[in-house]
């Protein structure tokens, strides 16, 4: 296998024109660390974009920041850190499920579009893309957006290629919107509760006016990662210190109702979340296959009960809308999960699945055929030889 | 005056038989074609610029859109879709040739859900009509453009609409969850639905600021959001373009985002303050309205921190509200600024670029010197915490001679903000307004990848095809 790993877009350009003049198709990928999920990529090259680093751009008074696509996030982290601000959609790291090491890049970020508990609060990673620039499946350098914080100027590219796993150009430069990152935080937190009551214990805590920027549930299984014995359901407040206790004080009497409700200060909550984030209360089995799953969040106990019966298990984010679940790798169990997604209207991704599987099935639910038509006519727009990731998403797009 | 393209001989000869295949499909008096009841479809809030349409359908049901666009796809007859025709962009500006396709008898709220917080209407219900449906329980819609009262919710989704508190909520693509879609060839499918995250690409994301030329969306499913405890305003007025600008960016620094942060220059205050009497320092060069939220601890806490910055920067005044009504009279002159504008001039353009925070004054003093040049008088009212900008430009639109100097100086304004690392258009969309400058933005590259993308949803470019693109291809 031949591999490029251009240091610049230019070279990236010209790796993907000679792709384009032979019809050889790439495997497009950053660090490799979301390798294993979704299905597998045939292709006798392979283009990594992880040279293509650096910061470019950071202007913390404009909440603007752009860095190359194969950027590492802990740089970014750090120097975000050092200005006091912090990338809003808290992507999660999943390389421990996953079987991965090294350290993903932004490109992989926005190009996998995962977002962590505070999209509930505050959006996706793609919410805050203000501006790409990228290379298409011919070899052209196209840009979309820029640097400022509203931009409807033409179609908007950035969130058609973010998410779209370097199935449509290939990401070279991102810029995002970042914003203070909050002075203090808390988490209020009920034990024990059953899932349908959790979730409408976190159905009351979104629908206050405290502001809280996540809600999650852990069944005793994955509570236990956390030291817990029993179910743990947690609502999440950042913000200015004073606010953060006088919003933590008040969440608890909103939720009191729901059983007895106990605070967990910053050094308590961040780890909690942190783990909730990167779904370190799963357990990791490389026999195992990982489900991710959004539904309206009052469904979310439903899938969580359906998985389990099935042989699953799991926990609850976004207020019930984000069901993380992992099992045995076997038809029965997918189906299961699958079918209850499908009565409840939602979305279900396969993560990680033994390899055999992996090219045999759907990692996503197939498109209705008018919009299955689009799909592939939109590929064909920015991809025409269909030489990048091809496969990733669907069979045949 | 901008060119449209030439109508289709053939469905200009058609007109007839054409009206008549759309009452077999909408019935009643939901087609128009007699020339006095189409003139209200003419234009739309960009109103110096005019057309009548072939016709006018008013469908009132996604089945009929979906009978509505298949006939006129095997027809070849242009669409263009409309909603409240509040589009200061000129979006909705029919052809000769095209039906325009009104959405505006879709106008039911379907499903309200406050444990899911998420509420899904039809295309033609108005943005304030949304929040109306669901504050009694204390939940807001977010995005509120100017026009909420109405503009409707199918039209905020092709402008992708902003508003004043953006800054912290997000434009109307960060609120979205589904859609309902029609496509040119009538097929109807869903989009997302009640849940965060969809598979395969992000259509949501695509669709949203489309413009109308991807699809037709009949419903819409939005966030419902949890209003705060309440909100508190402050005034603040400045010496110089450049202290307020600085005083921005000292408070965007400080770790606090405002709900809101809008700034006025002398002209838009001494307009608002003889239109509204709200209170405006009229000594002072330019003025920022900030909005806080929480409980009203919290409101003296922030207030107190953004009070402490705006003093660092010699304040000629500084109010912050200490009731709600103090808040409402901070308020009253900003969002009475259109009227105000329009007292005191015939006409004017309301222009839309975006900048980079930082270079405010330098984009303000600029843009002060070229109004000068073209002897026409600007004012500025905009989104300060985003660097939207809203000149206003004034003119005459009887007079030729100064109405093409507007023109050009709008043209030359949204130069300007591109040249500074900012774009066109920041919340109004590219219409058919600021068509034909998408090439000081894009190449010619970049232009061919977006018209491609355009022909994927609609390969014979019916579908409001004289919009967003210069009509001349690239290449």
């Amino acid at each position: 296998m031949n591999v490029a790993a251009p240091a610049d877009e230019a070279g990236m350009a010209a790796v993907i024109r000679d792709a384009y003049a032979a019809r050889e198709p790439l495997l497009v990928r950053g660090a490799g660390t979301k390798s294993a999920m979704l299905r597998p990529v045939q292709a006798a090259h392979t283009l990594i974009t992880r040279n293509l680093s650096g910061i470019t751009l950071y202007s913390p008074g404009e909440l603007v920041f752009s860095a190359s696509a194969g950027t590492g996030f802990s740089a970014i982290e750090t120097t975000l850190e050092a200005a006091g601000q912090h990338m809003i959609a808290e992507p999660p790291d999943f390389s421990r499920l996953l079987g991965a090491t090294g350290e993903q890049t932004l490109g992989g970020i926005v190009a996998t579009n995962f977002s962590g508990p505070r999209r509930i609060a505050a959006g996706a990673v793609r919410d805050h893309v203000l501006g790409v620039r990228a290379v298409n499946g011919i070899g052209e350098t196209i840009h979309s957006g820029g640097r400022v914080l509203k931009n409807v100027t033409g179609l908007d590219l950035c969130k058609l290629l973010a998410g779209s796993h370097g199935t449509l150009a290939v990401l070279t430069e991102i810029t995002f919107k970042v914003l203070p990152a909050p002075e203090d935080s808390c988490s209020v937190v009920l034990r024990g509760l059953e899932p349908p009551a959790a979730v409408a214990a976190l159905a009351a805590a979104m629908g206050s006016p405290f502001g809280v920027s996540g809600a999650a549930h852990l069944p005793p299984s994955a509570a236990a990662r956390l030291g817990g014995s029993q179910s743990l359901t947690l609502a999440r407040i950042e913000d200015f210190t004073a606010s953060v206790a006088y919003r933590g004080e008040k969440l608890c009497t909103a939720l009191r109702d729901f059983g007895r409700v106990e605070i967990w200060p910053a050094a308590a909550s961040r780890p909690a979340w942190a783990s909730i984030r990167d779904a370190h209360v799963l357990p990791a089995d490389p026999n195992h296959a990982v489900w991710r799953v959004s539904v309206r969040p009052s469904r979310g106990p439903g899938i969580l009960a359906a998985a389990h019966d099935a042989g699953a298990v799991g926990y609850l984010d976004w207020a019930g809308g984000l069901a993380m679940l992992v099992g045995p790798a076997a038809e029965k169990l997918h189906i299961a999960i699958t079918d209850a997604v499908l009565r409840a209207g939602g979305m279900w991704l396969v993560l990680r699945t033994p390899a055999a599987w992996r090219a045999s099935a759907a990692m996503v639910p197939p498109e209705a055929p008018a919009l299955a038509a689009i799909t592939r006519r939109v590929k064909a727009a920015l991809d025409p030889a269909g030489i990048l990731n091809p496969g990733r998403m669907f069979a045949e797009v | 005056m901008i060119a449209l393209p030439p109508p289709k001989p053939d469905v200009m000869v058609r007109r007839a038989p054409i009206v008549a295949g759309l009452r077999g499909l909408v019935s009643g008096d939901g087609v128009i074609a007699d020339a006095l009841r189409l003139k209200p479809y003419e234009t739309d809030a960009l109103a110096i610029y005019r057309q009548p349409p072939l016709a006018v359908v008013l469908p009132e049901t996604t089945e009929q859109v979906a009978a509505v666009l298949r006939f006129c796809q095997a027809h070849g007859v242009r669409v263009v879709p409309r909603g409240a025709g509040t589009s200061l962009s000129g979006g909705a500006l029919p052809l000769e040739d095209a039906v325009v396709l009104g959405l505006m008898r879709l106008n039911a709220i379907l499903d309200v859900d406050f444990a899911d917080r998420c509420a899904t209407v039809q295309a033609g219900v108005t943005n304030l009509a949304i929040t109306d449906a669901v504050a009694d329980r204390g939940f807001f819609y977010a995005p509120d453009p100017s026009s909420q009262l109405a503009c409707m919710i199918g039209g905020n989704v092709n402008m992708n609409s902003g508003g004043a508190h953006c800054l912290k909520y997000g434009v109307t693509a960060n609120n979205l969850l589904g859609l309902r879609v029609v496509t040119i060839d009538g097929d109807i499918f869903d989009i997302g639905g009640a849940h965060l995250d969809a598979a395969g690409y992000d259509w949501l994301g695509l669709i949203t600021g489309s413009e109308g030329m991807l699809v037709v969306v009949t419903e819409v499913t939005v966030r419902i959001l949890r209003a705060a405890e309440g909100t508190r305003a402050m005034l603040a007025g400045f010496r110089s373009n450049a202290i307020a600008g600085a005083c921005v960016a000292d408070v965007i620094a400080s770790g606090i985002i405002p709900v809101a942060l809008e700034f006025m220059d002398r002209p838009a205050i001494h307009a608002c303050e003889a239109f509204a009497g709200a209170g405006y320092p009229l000594d002072a060069a330019a003025m920022l309205i900030i909005e806080v939220e929480g409980a009203p601890a919290e409101q003296d806490f922030l207030c107190a921190r953004l009070a402490e910055i705006c003093r660092r920067f010699d304040p000629i005044s500084l109010r912050v509200a200490s009731t709600p009504e103090e808040s409402a009279a901070i308020w009253k002159g900003r969002k009475g600024a259109f009227g105000a504008v329009g007292r005191i001039s015939p006409d004017y353009f309301c222009m839309d670029g975006v900048i980079p925070t930082g270079r405010l004054s330098e984009t303000l003093d600029r843009i002060g010197e070229m109004a000068d040049e073209a002897e026409l008088p600007v004012c500025n009212i905009f989104h300060a915490g985003d660097g939207n900008l809203h000149p206003l430009i004034m003119f005459d639109a009887h007079d030729a001679i100064k109405f093409a100097r507007a023109e050009k100086l709008g043209a030359d304004i949204l130069k300007l903000c591109v040249a500074m690392g900012g774009c066109l258009t920041g919340e109004h969309g590219v219409g058919i307004e600021k068509r034909d400058l998408m090439g000081v933005q894009f190449s010619a590259i970049e232009l061919d990848q977006q018209r491609r993308i355009k022909s994927a949803f609609d390969p014979d470019w019916l579908l409001n095809p004289a919009k967003v693109f210069p009509l001349q291809p690239a290449s």
